[in-house]
């Protein structure tokens, strides 16, 4: 076991990628010399040479198309976007043809590719540089869209992305990558959770908390601040599509109540889908409507507003009163 | 010309030469250039300071590229328009727009407060190369309008003609002969890329691919920058479409205040462009050419204490914005769904000042 930084775990978890498989490549824009802007691939092309760690030029789409060609070709393209809000000039590449290759092949294509962004905000950031995107890409199909929250998950899941058949879009909270957490470099990869199951962080009976990313942490501290009222279950979904719903399932039934946090706006996030879900998997089972605390309906605000706009943690905790107010 | 094709006027040594093609405008300011690129240095200065200090968020220093903004932001009529990037500190002065509005993006308290038809100068983009199209679409519209006195200038980095919108926007301009000037301040880094990973031939020779000039002018000679860019805008208003002007210049500071230069590029290569810095340049020209003298040297530096002095307070005291303004300006006509989230975060921020009042009135 070590102390590690989420950003230096998920380093950690590239390096052995990169080890274990000598067709893992990392590519994006700084990731080479300067090691990406938070450091994540910091030292891996000195160690790993110039075409296995890759600087590209300035373009999101070509970096992913690049790595869709790199894939058919039988490599595993590790792709960073530098910032959440720069994804976009990609999304075409990603939509259109990294999501879909495998169905249009009848399954004949896989195409590994995994995309890693930094996401949301609480770091005083100007414009660009503190959205949650990843409704647009739960809402593609093919896509495996997955959140980490802290330093050792965030090790086994990188690993576990790069070492998946499918697209995976992974997303890092950039508030959290200088947390640190207990790692076990040493374990096997196979004992780590499955990418696509939730995690409960912290078990509970009155009350379901759900989250992913930044607000993990968040929510466990909301949930520890009222331990003395009420008994709040606090899961981390990890995989955002497909959803474990086998686990929140389970968890809502027994407690008969359910909140879904996330820093995306509330409308026609990923919350939406949740609530909707819930609904009819535990529908004699709740005792309220599941309901949502995120950003709103406004764009990402100047960052002097962001604290308003985050849920923190006095927010959650009124979205979980609210839950008992039925 | 010199051997490597670069446009100059004004050497680094601050000698003047001449170039048949771009005659100097004898009606040229140099003192007022001169004065402008003195003035947003010490913008700039201030700006890093007052970040380090936590007054702002973030800074992109524009040192080293003060002739190519001054320069081409000069050569502008009040009826052009200007697009800029995010570290167009000079044109945006150019322009007449107040530092603080500026300040204001990296303090985090707008995300764009002026005007832009007012000042004829778009909002800063940071989403790299986005603006290139905008601003060909503007002189779309230009042309429609039939303005012969209106022309475009659309300002991106060396690390931005590799993202496709920036050829798209090349691509259009041609096709349609739109009056519109790509102005690429090729200061040979994109944050830790150098300039040779964005392309293998020199970044103006891009236009002939795409069937419009492209030129390479010294981006740290004011008089060169500008003679180059009037021309380009003069061409675009007589109907001779676009141009792509390779400012050739230097990012002396840090790509922002975040970056740490020191671990990609060595601090010998900066050493060497220090001393073709953009100021130094006009200030030999100017005191050997017997047209400044110390006493202008001086109140150009008491104008610049007193501009310091002038962003530091006003930086500081800069307001931020009523939380419940972060539901103003989403939609022209509002939305219910929108008065709802207002209202109901309104009676939750005033719940707690209802807690507050309780419990200084229970003394606690
Ligand atoms: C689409 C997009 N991708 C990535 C970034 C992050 N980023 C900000 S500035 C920059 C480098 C830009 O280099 P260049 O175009 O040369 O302009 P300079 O910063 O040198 O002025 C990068 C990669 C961004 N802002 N937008
Ligand atoms: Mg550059």
């Amino acid at each position: 076991m070590s102390k590690l930084t989420l950003s230096k775990a998920l380093n950690e978890g590239l390096r052995r990628a990169l080890e274990a498989d000598p067709k893992v490549m990392i590519m994006g824009e700084d990731v080479g010399k300067l090691g990406g802007v938070f450091r994540v691939t910091d030292g891996l092309q000195k160690d790993f040479g110039e075409h296995r760690v890759v600087d590209t030029p300035l373009a999101e789409s070509g970096i992913i198309g690049t790595a869709i060609g790199l894939a058919l070709r039988g490599y595993r393209p590790v792709c960073e976007i530098q910032f959440d809000g720069f994804v976009f000039p990609a999304t075409d590449q990603i939509i259109s043809q990294l999501a879909k290759m495998r169905y249009r092949s009848r399954g004949k294509i896989s195409l590994p590719v995994v995309i890693r962004i930094p996401c949301g905000g609480g770091i005083g950031a100007v414009e660009h540089h503190s959205e949650s995107p990843e409704a647009y890409f739960t809402h593609a199909a093919g896509l495996r869209v997955v959140a980490c929250a802290d330093a050792a998950d965030a090790y086994s899941m990188i690993q576990l992305a790069i070492a998946s058949d499918d697209p995976v879009i992974f997303f890092e909270p950039k508030r959290r990558y200088w947390d640190k957490g207990e790692v076990d470099t040493t374990a096997p990869l196979d004992s780590a959770q499955p990418l696509d199951r939730a995690r409960v962080v912290l078990a509970g009976t009155d009350v379901t908390l759900l989250s992913y990313g930044p607000l993990v942490r968040t929510c466990v501290e909301a949930a520890m601040a009222v331990a003395r009222e009420r008994s709040v279950e606090v899961i981390d979904l990890r995989s955002l599509s497909p959803l474990d719903m086998a686990t929140i399932g389970e968890s809502v039934r027994r407690t008969g109540r359910c909140v879904v946090a996330h820093e995306a706006p509330v409308y026609s996030g990923l919350g939406a889908e949740i609530a909707a879900r819930v609904t009819e998997a535990c529908f004699y089972h709740l005792e309220a409507p599941v309901l949502r605390v995120g950003g709103f309906a406004t764009p990402y605000p100047p960052s002097r507003l962001e604290e308003h706009y985050l849920p923190d943690l006095d927010r959650i905790l009124d979205g979980v009163d609210r839950a008992f107010s039925y | 010309m010199t051997e490597t094709g670069l446009i100059q006027l004004l050497t680094p040594e601050g000698e003047r030469v001449d170039n048949p093609a771009y005659p100097l405008d004898e009606a040229a300011d140099i003192k007022g250039m001169y004065r402008d690129m003195v003035l947003v240095r010490r913008i700039d200065t201030e700006a890093i300071a007052l970040q380090r200090h936590g007054e702002l968020g973030l800074w992109a220093s524009l040192l080293g590229q003060e002739a190519a903004q001054i320069g081409s932001g000069r050569a502008l009529t009040p009826k052009d328009m200007a697009f800029p990037s995010y570290r167009e500190h000079g044109v945006a002065w150019c322009r007449g727009l107040d530092p603080l509005r500026l300040l204001e993006l990296f303090r985090g308290v707008s995300n764009g407060s002026w005007d832009p038809e007012e000042h004829k100068f778009h909002l800063y983009t940071i989403v790299i190369g986005d603006q290139t199209l905008h601003a060909t679409g503007y002189a779309m519209g230009i042309q429609r309008d039939a303005a012969e006195d209106e022309a475009v200038i659309v300002y991106f980095g060396d690390g931005a003609t590799s993202q496709g919108d920036v050829s798209e926007a090349f691509a259009w301009a041609s096709v349609f002969n739109a009056p519109v000037v790509f102005f690429c301040q090729n200061n040979q880094w994109a944050i830790s890329a150098p300039q040779d990973r964005q392309s293998r031939v020199p970044l103006y020779q891009r236009a002939s691919g795409f069937g419009f000039p492209g030129v390479r002018v010294d981006g740290n000679d004011v008089l060169a920058c500008h003679a180059v860019t009037r021309r380009a805008l003069q061409a675009a208003r007589e109907g001779q479409g676009p141009t792509l002007i390779e400012a050739y210049t230097y990012r002396m500071g840090a790509h922002t205040t975040t970056d740490d230069p020191t671990r990609y590029r060595l601090a010998s290569d900066v050493e060497v462009w220090r001393l073709r810095d953009p100021i130094e340049r006009v200030r030999s020209y100017l005191a050997r050419s017997g047209q400044a003298d110390s006493t202008f040297f001086a109140a150009i530096d008491a104008e610049a204490n007193e501009l310091g002095e002038r962003i530091r307070e006003g930086c500081r005291t800069l307001p931020d914005p009523a939380p419940l303004e972060l539901f103003d300006h989403v939609y022209a006509g509002g939305s219910a769904i929108l008065d709802d989230e207002r209202e109901r975060y309104a009676a939750y921020l005033e719940s707690f000042e209802q807690t507050d009042t309780a419990l200084e009135e229970a003394g606690l």
